[in-house]
């Protein structure tokens, strides 16, 4: 067992733990899509059509609720220092413990995205598109994440800064999902083109993400 | 006096307090000819009438904000990279006078907007993007404020800012990359600028008025910047020698 490998699955046994943060992701994934139907009315037309959009913000706002649970827990027991003065480098390592993050929290966002759209009338072509487009595009939002909760990792005020610096980042990572997702219901537009700019974001931000928020946590700690 | 020569504060100080009035003499010069330049000389627009005038707050506005987080990404490789002391200073300074000047342009474009376009307000690929280098920004000064150690906060800062940095491209590209509604480039482009020369002199004298009131107002803010520093560490000397004796 790599020393990688063990980090992975060390997170994923917290995650899945009563306090870890696991499960509560997609409950407020699923708060959240409920609520929007109670404020915009109920005419199914309206839903069907900004239904991507709105399981994208859920998806977002879940997405970035659960992120300061990436290092909180570490910092406060104190295993943060330990990964930090340990071999393995600190740009994987924090690569490990994002994709534990995306695994325990963003996953169960893209299972239950199509059973969500039920409630919001989505168009029937839209549903796999739109798990489609949040498989591609959660990556991206959890590892520019990363970023933010590198940053904001010891603030006792820091509660709402997390989300202020997040959000402008991926907020091309919503603009580029919801066109895929728009696209594939039939709206003008392909759904090649923001697919694949999305999946672009993914696999640059899975490098830029680590490495930003390794020199974050080294030079936190000076 | 080289970069590493003003490293030492004092020595920067003892600069800034020269060069200041000077600095603030040519931007009022600067800006006395732009404005006249631009409100009496330009002609006006055969299409737009007098409203163009608004460009020549609105585009000068624009490169200053994207050029302000330019400076703020050098000042941050300065302060990881090369540990130069007044680094973090230069760019805890230069955060809220690039919101200011990007939030000029913002409302300026807005006011163009209205009688030119029909809407003050369009999310098209240029305006989406200044708006969120606006928000960087706000929160690259919310981070300023919520890091209690001027240095901790220095570096946290400096990577936000090289982080937000890949937005400077996509909004001078944005014009070209998407169809919007916001013009194409007329001045840096390849194959040099579209625009006549009546206009774009003025254009260009009140872009060098808005630089020098940017050097100004960064110079000054420096300036206090470590005036306040050292304010803090005189209290925090006095704090403990109370706690000691």
């Amino acid at each position: 067992m790599t020393a990688l490998g063990a980090l992975l699955i060390r997170d994923l046994r917290i995650a899945v733990r009563v306090g870890g943060g696991a499960h509560i992701g997609v409950l407020f994934f699923l708060i959240v899509v409920v609520v929007v139907p109670f404020a915009a009315g109920p005419d199914l037309a309206l839903l069907s059509r900004i239904g991507p959009a709105i399981l994208w913000i859920g998806a977002l706002l879940a997405t970035l609720l659960g992120l300061d649970r990436l290092f909180a827990t570490d910092h406060e027991d104190g295993s943060l220092d330990l990964i930090l003065m340990g071999r393995v480098p600190l740009e994987l390592a924090v690569a490990a413990k994002a994709l534990a993050h995306w695994i325990a929290s963003a996953l169960p966002l893209v299972i239950a995205a199509p059973l969500l759209g039920l409630f919001l009338n989505l168009d029937p072509r839209a549903f796999g598109a739109v798990s489609l487009t949040l498989l591609a595009g959660t990556p991206a939002l959890t590892f520019i994440g990363l970023i933010g909760a590198a940053l904001t990792i010891a603030l006792p005020r820091g509660g709402l800064l997390l989300p202020v610096l997040v959000l402008p980042l991926t907020i091309p990572v919503l603009i580029f999902g919801v066109a895929a997702s728009q696209a594939a219901a039939g709206e003008s537009g392909a759904f090649g083109t923001p697919f694949t700019i999305l999946l672009a974001l993914s696999l640059a931000s899975s490098v830029v993400g680590p490495f930003a928020a390794a020199a974050a946590l080294r030079h936190g700690f000076e | 006096m080289s970069l590493i020569g003003l490293a030492n504060p004092s020595r920067f100080l003892a600069l800034v307090e020269r060069l200041l009035p000077w600095l603030a003499g040519a931007t009022v010069v600067a800006f006395a000819v732009g404005l006249y330049q631009a409100f009496f000389v330009a002609p006006e627009d055969y299409q737009q009438g007098q409203t163009v005038r608004i460009m020549f707050i609105h585009v000068p506005a624009a490169w200053l904000g994207m050029f302000c987080w330019t400076l703020m990404s050098v000042s941050a490789l300065g302060t990881l990279v090369w540990r130069h002391p007044l680094a973090d200073v230069a760019l805890k300074t230069a955060a809220p006078l690039g919101a200011a000047f990007t939030f000029l342009c913002l409302v300026t474009g807005s006011l163009w907007g209205r009688p030119m376009w029909g809407t003050y307000w369009v999310w098209d690929a240029r305006l989406t993007s200044v708006l969120v280098l606006f928000l960087m920004y706000l929160g690259l000064v919310a981070l300023w404020r919520t890091i209690e150690d001027p240095s901790r906060a220095g570096r946290a800062a400096a990577i936000l800012t090289l982080v937000g940095a890949v937005n400077l491209p996509v909004i001078k590209f944005s014009v070209e990359w998407w169809n919007t509604l916001h013009q194409p480039a007329s001045v840096f482009r390849l194959g040099g600028p579209t625009i006549d020369p009546s206009i774009l002199v003025p254009l260009l004298l009140m872009a060098v008025a808005f630089t020098l009131l940017f050097v100004t107002l960064h110079a000054a803010a420096m300036r206090n910047e470590i005036l306040r520093r050292r304010v803090r560490t005189l209290r925090l000397m006095r704090a403990q020698a109370a706690q000691g004796a």
